[in-house]
């Protein structure tokens, strides 16, 4: 009995210190605008390319982890959204080219591109894929061991910053010249294209549409929770004092690069799981998704949505791809300009994106507004530093509510071993 | 792969593609050391610097149409006065991106790479909206066409010697600047350290922004010697600056003689690989083996020792 509620306090404990004061309320708005709001006003086709932009927010979450939390600048996040949508178009394409509907092929039964290039043969690396569970596990495993290779290489022996920057961006770039190089084994330029069914569901219906949608969404949840754990337990608060002072993290008897291998690696996982989710919703994948122009896009929403806030991220993502599909597709020219102006005054003016705005200047009016209303009320009146926002207080005893869950940003570190 | 050929023919292919490579390797040259200046001295990253380069190509072509319409009988020299005319305004257009956003990012040297980034997005837009997506080429004037045969099998492109000649100079030009120079003595002293610098009496700022100037110059000739042995589009200058990145940073940031040991090293590897493999898996090769390379080495081939 006692330990049962000693548990239940401990959960009720921890659950405050993943979701402090208004955490769990951003999480409750986004997910309500993702899972009710959205699909409730937009047609299918609309619906569907919200899917894709937030195939995106994946990797601008995982970047809010390795570079506003971390400090590590990756610019060739394309890569791992690459590799996990094309594993998922791998396993996919094997399926839409079986013997019976490319009988036409001089070698029936593998990928109509293969054919194109006189490939007669099933390469090796093709053959697990036949398999949904191999498919599901190499989505994560692939780019994550990959980013763990590159990870392990770079931060075992300090290199970070710009150099790390330059050295992922050459690695996308490598990526996509190998990729539109070995054209009878990728697709080439094209990608992977012309796929249409998973495990004989038709994944181009509306109906699988929305189901897809739905699946994307839960994902996401998924990674949010995965973040904002991340972001708050010690291993967050120790990448912040490593943003802030490596060495000092480092002369305190911490091991640096693990945590930023870590780090690194979720961040991967995160975009991987977008770019498979993004090959399912999209129904292809090509290098045009690998390069180093989508992939420092992809930090652009990232900053945009505010570097050091999770659901900014999201929010960042939605916004910047919006813009981009109504910009391209009304003003084709002012498109680059707009865009490289939000480059340029993100940096410049908004350094912390959508997020920091909210902070400085939304939230503080919204609590203004709200001590009003309250003051209005004959309630019993609040001391006036409580965050409305805050989720109902679990019931706890005095001595736990009398705890503090301090949120760092900062570079300072507040001790950290308890 | 090599037993198609007669020793006598490899030699030839060897020569040729190393010639091939020089010139590749002239312009990573003139790319990089503008690129390594700025890097090296204030840690910025300058991603819109292959857009300067190509503002210097759209100079050269803008000045080889003048000459060919209003001053025909000069059209024999033009190229020395679009080099000029690209040196300037490149180097113009740097100290007013200097100016007007990049000083204010210096103590942010992952932002700066996101600002120019955004930079050069812009100025792509601009040279489409001015110069159509098409590609421009320029003519060249009569004495730089043509090639010098050295043997049967082997032939010199004339242009391709002059564009070397000028890195050369240029490279030359950049030394005596860095290194005998007064004004080059106070770079090398903010470079090392720039606090004792300023305490010294340099004024830093002002060093920044002429050395930004300067590169972004550099890059402007780079682009005006580009057009000899290329055609310019928009978006060309994009595809050299990852390869120059890694030039710089192969190099050793900060180290001129790094920078050109290594633009060597990779243009020749690339033109001679591209020979015997497809021109793709050449520069895949390449790019991986400098990538291996710098995860063992990570500070680069001539890294300078300096006490921070």
């Amino acid at each position: 009995m006692s330990l049962n509620t000693r548990s239940l306090k401990t959960s009720m404990h921890s659950i405050k210190t993943v979701f402090p004061k208004g955490d769990l309320f951003y999480l409750a708005v986004l997910a309500l605008f993702l899972g009710v709001l959205l699909p409730m006003t937009l047609d299918i086709f609309r619906l569907n390319m919200v899917g894709k932009y937030l195939t995106y927010a994946f990797v601008a979450v995982g970047l809010v982890l390795c570079w506003g939390y971390g400090g590590i600048l990756s610019l060739g996040q394309g890569v791992f959204f690459g590799l996990g949508g094309y594993c998922m178009a791998m396993f996919l394409k094997l399926e839409s080219s079986d013997p019976e509907s490319t009988k036409i092929q001089s070698t029936p039964g593998i990928p109509d591109f293969m054919d194109w290039n006189q490939i007669t043969e099933l390469p090796w690396f093709w053959e697990p894929f036949y398999s949904l569970p191999f498919t599901i596990i190499a989505i994560i495993a692939v780019p994550t061991i990959f980013a763990y290779i590159i990870a392990v290489a770079m931060f075992k022996r300090r290199v970070g910053g710009v150099y790390f920057a330059i050295i992922t961006q050459a690695i996308a770039s490598i990526l996509t010249i190998l990729i539109i190089g070995q054209q009878g084994y990728t697709g080439g330029v094209n990608g992977i294209t012309d796929l249409r069914t998973l495990l004989g569901w038709d994944i181009r219906t509306d109906s699988a549409k929305y189901v897809l949608y739905y699946v994307n969404f839960v994902c996401l949840m998924a990674c949010l929770l995965i973040a904002q754990f991340v972001r708050k337990s010690k291993l967050g608060r120790l990448l912040v004092a490593m943003r802030g002072r490596e060495d000092r993290v480092r002369f305190s008897g911490y091991d640096v690069s693990s945590f930023k291998i870590f780090v690194f690696c979720l961040g991967a996982a995160f975009s991987a799981i977008g770019g498979a989710m993004f090959t399912l919703q999209v129904g292809f994948m090509s290098p045009s998704f690998v390069g180093i122009v989508p992939s420092i896009e992809m930090v652009i929403f990232c900053a945009v949505g505010g570097r050091l806030s999770i659901f900014g991220a999201v929010y960042g993502a939605l916004l910047v791809n919006w813009a981009k599909t109504t910009f391209s597709e009304s003003f084709p020219e002012l498109w680059l300009f707009a865009m490289g102006a939000l480059f340029i005054g993100v940096v410049m003016a908004f350094p912390s994106g959508l997020a920091g705005i909210y902070k400085s200047h939304v939230e503080p009016f919204i609590l203004r507004s709200w001590q009003k209303l309250k003051q209005a009320k004959p309630q019993p009146p609040e001391p006036p530093t409580s965050v409305p926002e805050k989720a109902p207080p679990p019931k706890t005893t005095p001595q736990n509510a009398a705890q503090p869950h301090p949120i760092v940003l900062t570079g300072s570190i507040s001790p950290v071993g308890k | 792969m090599f037993s198609d050929y007669t020793s006598a023919e490899l030699l030839s292919i060897f020569a040729m593609q190393g010639f091939a490579g020089l010139i590749l390797f002239s312009v990573f040259v003139l790319m990089a050391l503008g690129l390594a200046i700025i890097f090296g001295q204030m840690g910025v990253i300058n991603m819109a610097h292959g857009e300067f380069m190509i503002l210097g190509a759209y100079v050269t072509y803008l000045i080889s149409n003048l000459f060919a319409t209003y001053l025909p009988s000069l059209f024999g020299i033009y190229f020395f006065i679009a080099m000029i005319i690209s040196f300037v305004a490149a180097g113009a257009l740097g100290a007013l991106v200097e100016w007007s956003f990049i000083r204010f990012l210096y103590q942010r040297p992952l932002d700066t790479l996101l600002a120019t980034w955004g930079l050069s997005l812009i100025l792509q837009q601009v040279y489409r909206s001015v110069f159509g997506a098409r590609e421009v080429g320029v003519t060249l004037p009569d004495w730089l066409m043509g090639s010098i045969p050295l043997t049967e099998t082997i032939e010199l492109p004339i242009n391709g010697m002059f564009v070397m000649g000028l890195t050369l100079t240029i490279a030359v030009a950049v030394y005596l600047l860095m290194y005998k120079s007064r004004w080059g003595c106070q770079v090398r002293a903010v470079v090392q350290n720039r606090p004792m610098a300023a305490a010294v009496g340099i004024n830093t700022a002002r060093i920044d922004r002429i050395t930004f100037a300067l590169g972004c110059g550099i890059a402007g000739v780079a682009g005006s010697a580009f057009t000899m042995i290329g055609s310019t589009g928009p978006t060309a200058g994009q595809l050299y600056i990852v390869d120059t990145f890694l030039v710089v940073v192969f190099g050793g940031a900060a180290s001129l003689l790094g920078t050109i040991a290594s633009a060597f090293t990779i243009s020749q590897a690339q033109s001679t690989m591209e020979f015997f493999l497809s021109g793709s898996m050449a520069k895949v090769l390449t790019l991986l083996t400098v990538v291996i390379i710098l995860m063992i080495r990570p500070q680069g081939l001539f890294a300078m020792k300096v006490r921070k």
